[in-house]
């Protein structure tokens, strides 16, 4: 029997009146893995396109690829270095004896020793995001009678990403099922999130548990190894000073450097952020703004200078490259649900995201990171961004109007 | 009376909750709920509170004049916050220190004037008494119920005695730090909400708008 076949056969018991009523949901989320909908619009206006929820949730999973990518790698790279830095005592645990014990060593130097010393830490963090948080949406959509869909997998995808490999599986399962639940499912489900759910769980983590998120000694899995990130340094030590711990701009922006799993490397995510363009998944508004933002503000502070603070002097190409700018404005910026959503509020959503960045980054004492909570904050004023801009354009047409009559 | 004193005592507690239900009160369960003790003496000076200004307010109600009937009534209850406020200055100092401005701002608090508005200037004193109690009452379990999800999960202690052994003193529990923070208060109070509507279907408002479906069109 095909699975076509299968999947008609076995149909009716999930329709309503069926045995399996209730699953409906999870029936519609493993049959449309294989084939279209058959959920089609039946009434004007019909608007044709193939892009559906589907393909766009599908092309930001494959966008976030090079970012993976480099996340294997890179994790690898900084715990092989860190464990050689540290000597053969400290070399124990049940992913080096794996790779000890398949021959692939722990060298740094060994490229897919590295790849797949990363693997053994994002595969865990993945799946244990992919079960926890797909648990949580499952379980909704079967109460709800929703359907199950792909905006899931981008969550999940962008949570594992902005998590540091050393985050304890049980703090990445409370942290996605804060964000699939308070960010998303308790307004309604997918399209209906006003907050983006992966940093809602981020965040959820961030302050729930500051000592494994935040510091010195978090960022390479190894115990007993400390390194700061290069905003941390950056916010100490002023960013010339990179250059004293081996980091130039090069490295930064290829991402050779420590930080959480995927956001690392600016050329991984310029990557894909050049496919989300192409693909018209992400408006280049919001990029655009956030960029001119983050660049305008900074200038200035560079500008305005202070002789205690170190971090007015970074120019805007080091804001760029170090810390999760780049993934925050590839991946959570142009999140379309989030975000803005008139053309001109998608600037100034964005300028607004740009500008608390560095305000964050460099203004406040309390947190060297800014990205995650200047998103969160332009998720929030985004509404009121759009209300303006709505109301901006009717006293225009209406001035526009009186005078023509 | 159409509600016996037994049911004023208890409808409040679920049924009528001034937090769950009317949503009043938030901001002081914001702020005192992080441990145990201090939310426990909250609760008690609001149910105290509550109660006897609805007594006093109810035994003067026909001498209260209509147009500055809320002057009146401010000007009971700050009396009695201000004694209940020194009660626990010479009793519990410490925890006075904790609560710091909070006992002051029951005053404030919509709860006590709600009561005395909506039911101790119409009804007779032991009545009223005994519905501000049962205010105070429904308002103290929702502030011990988050207390005990704030502390236990936060600290890993009820009544500051160990229950997890935190991690910092070689125990297993890892403090959720954010329960310490007032924020964390707003998710309890909403998931408790939405626990009591599953529950309590009738709690549920009904809704502001509808969104169509293309179906429906």
């Amino acid at each position: 029997m095909s699975l076509r076949n299968y999947f008609h056969s076995i149909e009716p018991h999930f329709e309503k009146g069926g045995k399996y009523e209730k699953y409906y949901p999870i029936f519609e989320m493993v049959e449309t893995i294989f084939f279209t909908s058959n959920t089609v619009t039946k009434v004007a206006p019909h608007a044709r396109s193939f892009v559906d929820m589907k393909r766009v949730m599908t092309y930001v999973v494959i966008s976030t690829i090079p970012c993976v990518l480099w996340a294997l790698y890179n994790t690898g790279l900084q715990t092989n270095s860190a464990l050689a830095t540290l000597g053969v005592e400290a070399q124990s645990g049940w992913r080096i004896s794996l790779l000890q014990f398949i021959g692939l060593g722990i060298s740094p130097e060994s490229l897919v020793s590295n790849i797949f010393h990363g693997l053994l830490y994002f595969l865990p963090i993945y799946l244990t995001t992919l079960i926890a948080g797909g648990i949580c949406e499952v379980t909704f959509a079967t109460i709800r009678g929703h359907e199950v869909n792909e905006g899931f997998l981008v969550s999940s995808m962008l949570f594992a990403l902005t998590l540091p490999a050393s985050t304890p599986l049980w703090q990445v399962a409370l942290g996605i099922s804060f964000g699939v639940v308070v960010g998303k499912e308790v307004f309604g489900g997918t399209g209906k999130n006003f907050l983006n759910p992966a940093l809602t769980g981020r965040a959820f983590l961030y302050f729930a548990y500051p000592a494994y998120m935040s510091g010195d000694s978090i960022w390479t899995p190894v115990d007993g190894y400390s390194g700061a990130t290069s905003l941390g340094i950056a916010a100490a030590e002023g960013y010339e000073s990179l250059s004293n711990y081996g980091i130039t701009w090069a490295d930064a922006f290829l991402g050779t450097i420590q930080g959480s799993l995927g956001e690392t490397s600016t050329l991984a995510c310029a990557i894909g952020l050049v496919f989300l363009l192409l693909t018209k998944i992400a408006n280049y508004r919001m990029v655009v703004g956030c960029l001119l933002g983050m660049i305008i503000f900074s200038t200035f502070l560079n500008w305005v200078g202070s002789d205690t603070n170190p971090m007015f002097s970074m120019p805007w190409y080091w804001h760029l490259v170090i810390g999760s700018y780049a993934f925050g404005l590839v991946f959570m910026v142009t999140e379309p649900v989030s975000g803005s959503h008139t053309n001109l509020g998608r600037y100034i959503y964005g300028a607004l995201i740009g500008f608390m960045v560095v305000m964050i980054r460099v203004l406040n004492p309390a947190f060297p990171e800014g990205m995650m909570l200047a998103i969160l904050f332009g998720n929030i004023f985004a509404p009121l961004i759009d209300h303006f801009v709505v109301m901006a354009n009717i006293k225009r047409r209406t001035k526009f109007n009186v005078q023509t009559q | 009376m159409s509600q016996t004193r037994k049911q004023l005592l208890t409808d409040p507690l679920v049924d009528n909750n001034p937090i769950t239900l009317q949503v009043l009160g938030i901001c002081s369960a914001l702020a005192v709920t992080s441990s145990l003790n201090v939310a426990f003496v909250m609760s008690l000076a609001v149910i105290a509170v509550c109660g006897f200004s609805s007594l006093f307010i109810s035994f003067l109600r026909h001498y209260i004049p209509n147009s500055i009937r809320i002057i009146v009534q401010m000007v009971i209850i700050a009396s009695l916050v201000i004694l209940v406020d020194q009660i626990i200055k010479a009793y519990a100092y410490e925890i006075s220190k904790t609560l710091s401005v909070f006992v002051g701002l029951i005053i404030t608090n919509c709860i006590v004037m709600g009561r005395a508005e909506a039911f101790a200037m119409k009804n007779k004193p032991f009545e009223s008494f005994v519905d501000g109690v049962g205010n105070g009452l429904g308002y103290s379990l929702l502030l011990m119920s988050v207390g005990v999800i704030r502390e236990l999960f936060g600290a890993g202690s009820l009544f500051g005695i160990m229950i997890f052994e935190p991690v910092s003193n070689g125990g297993w529990y890892v403090p959720n730090g954010l329960l310490l923070l007032p924020p964390s208060a707003f998710f309890i109070i909403g998931f408790i909400i939405w626990g009591v509507r599953t529950w309590k279907k009738s709690q549920v408002e009904a809704r502001e708008y509808k969104i169509q479906t293309l179906e429906e069109h």
